[in-house]
């Protein structure tokens, strides 16, 4: 027998006692297009490098050839498990910028479907680390109460997943009856399940062993790596935009923010659930604050915004200003007022921020997304050095990370 | 008491004197401008001080400005002092013939990524960073696809062009028809990636190419 080899193998692969192994680009455990390269040591890990880019899609660029009621799709596409938040930060950004001042009950809400949206982002991301610990009951279980959340979507914006709702200076159309009704029966309904879906995991044995001391971070490291989020929150911060920031009238309202102290997966689990029930106690208000309006007020559903806020159509065939301004906004006419603004909202995965630039054209000459998972992916390789191979596919759930986002 | 932006100005015209300039305070937010081989010793400075204690790195992006003569490219952080809860914003600009700005990686793990992908779009070289390389692009790439030069649609398409977006005038050839192709082939293109700026000197691109 010859000993000579065949097969070329890297320089120095046999004498070393590590062994590679590719989680993702596709792989069913990363949720979503991005590679870990790990370093493994039998099932230790002992370095992950990540690569993301997968599905970069040049949002920055694109915005810079854009008027900015276009630039609300390209926000949807950014955490697509709550893009209302998204398209929401978006509009108070661009409010922000012009000076629009939005009406009490746009404000109100708004937050309704904001927190509709974080509900659903905290509920899938939850349920997920259901999955990825074995249990797949609770995903099945809430996932008809994303449905319904999807459903007030519907009837509030039409779309469901991608929904583009909302302009600058309000919404679209008024919510119907039966956008109230669902979100009725949505407050009605989903307490009891929250409920369950908790019982389910939260002093389950099983999980809890999964998932203490998974993945944990300090708060100083936490706030070193840009942290923002429930992700920060679980680490004993207690920043929270909404909090420390009030936009969109979250001043009027009365909410707790549910902090952990190790900022390890169950940490990180507990302070979404939290966040959740603290979400359902916003609607409620909110909504209890938006059935008081009376007379004229109860029907307001934007800002008195023309040059970006579309007129209504029967305007637009028959008053001469409506039909300009019609013309104006779809064609893209419209000159930005010089500027430059910073402007953060508290998305479902922390501080999503949009840093804007207006030089007076008509399309931004600068728009920047902050984006809160890019930024707290590159602690990956810190939250899982010497875990177990199966600690980092649930670290990667709990951490919430979503490719669309990442690589904007 | 709280922090406010005339303390967070006296404290650093104190420290640093005539060489911060352009403060600013649009939409609220305290803006100014540092020299650039001053950037570190500045963020450093917020950083520590008792008082200011910018510890968060919110953001960090450039934007390009190709029209300012050495001064092109502005490296721009926003930083965050939690515990008073006010934030900052900073400008250092560089030419985009040497473009090198000191990296902030020895003081946020953060800046790590978010350098990287100022350098994937900027091609902004972050002295002293421990792993610069793209990060969203591919590596084989050979331009900075962000900077002005690079126009996002069709350069043949005269329907998409500035002036339609209310920037520099009408091109004479609007109406016209044919429009030569901006980019020359022959003329330079922006350096490979790992040798960011080279070139720098010799990027003549003007309104006028792209208006012809």
């Amino acid at each position: 027998m010859s000993t000579e080899q065949h097969i070329k193998l890297p320089e120095g692969s046999i004498e070393k006692t590590t062994t590679t192994l590719n989680l993702g680009p596709t792989h069913p455990a990363t949720h979503g297009v991005f590679q870990n390269i790990l370093e493994l040591d039998g099932e230790r890990i002992v370095s992950a490098e990540q690569t993301i880019g997968y599905i970069h899609r040049a949002f920055e660029k694109l915005a810079e050839r854009r008027p900015l009621y276009q630039i609300t799709t390209l926000t949807d596409r950014l955490n697509y498990c709550s893009s209302p938040i998204n398209n929401m930060g978006w509009h108070l950004t661009c409010e922000k910028l012009l000076g629009v001042k939005t009406p009490k009950r746009v404000d109100y809400l708004r937050i309704i479907i904001m927190e509709l949206s974080r509900i659903s982002d905290h509920l899938i991301c939850n349920s997920v680390v259901g999955v990825d610990s074995g249990a797949f009951t609770g995903f099945l279980y809430v996932m008809q109460y994303r449905e319904l959340i999807y459903e007030i979507y519907e009837e509030v914006c039409g779309s469901r997943l991608t929904t583009n709702m909302g302009r600058i200076g309000g919404f679209e159309r008024d919510f119907t009856n039966t956008a109230f009704e669902k979100l009725e029966k949505f407050l009605a309904e989903y307490p009891a399940v929250l409920k369950e879906f908790e019982s389910l995991f939260t002093r389950n044995r099983i999980f809890m062993e999964r998932t203490i001391g998974a993945g944990p971070i300090g708060a100083e490291r936490a706030l070193n790596y840009g942290f923002t989020g429930p992700n920060l929150r679980a680490a004993g911060v207690d920043y929270d935009v909404r909090a420390h920031q009030p936009y969109s009238s979250y001043e009027d309202f009365e909410f707790d923010i549910p902090v952990g102290t190790t900022g390890d997966c169950y940490d990180r689990f507990l302070v979404r659930n939290g966040e959740m029930w603290q979400s359902l106690r916003i609607i409620e208000q909110a909504y209890k604050k938006v059935q008081e309006f009376k007379g004229a007020e109860a029907s307001v559903y934007h800002a008195d915004a023309p040059e970006y806020y579309l007129p209504a159509k029967e305007d637009v065939y028959t008053k001469m200003e409506a039909l300009i301004w019609h013309f104006k906004i779809v064609m893209g006419e419209t000159e930005i007022p010089p500027g430059e603004v910073y402007y953060s909202v508290e998305g479902g995965n922390g501080e999503l921020g949009f840093y804007l630039i207006s030089d007076g054209g008509r399309t931004p000459y600068r728009l920047h997304f902050r984006r809160p998972c890019f930024i707290y992916y590159q602690a990956y390789s810190e939250l899982t050095k010497g875990a177990m191979l199966s600690d980092a596919v649930i670290v990667m759930s709990s951490l919430n990370l979503i490719a669309g986002e990442m690589d904007a | 008491m709280a922090l406010t932006n005339e303390t967070i100005k006296d404290r650093l015209t104190a420290k640093f004197g005539e060489q911060l300039t352009h403060f600013e305070e649009p939409y609220g937010l305290l803006t100014f401008e540092a020299p650039a081989a001053l950037n570190l010793k500045v963020m450093q400075f917020l950083f520590d001080d008792e008082e200011l204690r910018f510890q968060f790195l919110t953001d960090l992006t450039a934007v390009h400005y190709p029209h300012q003569q050495d001064r092109e490219l502005a490296v721009v952080y926003h930083l965050h002092n939690l515990t008073d809860n006010i934030r900052l914003r900073f400008k250092v600009f560089t030419s985009s013939a040497q473009p090198d700005i000191f990296t902030a990686t020895q003081l946020y793990s953060s800046a790590n990524w978010m350098e990287r992908e100022t350098y994937d779009f900027f091609g902004i070289h972050f002295v002293g960073h421990p792993n610069l390389k793209r990060i969203l692009n591919v590596d084989e790439m050979e331009y900075f696809p962000m900077r002005k030069e690079f126009p996002l649609e069709d350069q043949t398409r005269i329907d998409k062009d500035d002036a339609m977006f209310g920037r520099g005038a009408l091109p004479a050839a609007a109406n016209v028809g044919a429009v030569e192709t901006p980019r020359n082939p022959a003329e330079p293109t922006v350096p490979a990636s790992g040798t960011p700026g080279v070139k720098g000197s010799e990027q003549d691109w003007s309104t006028e190419t792209t208006k012809q």
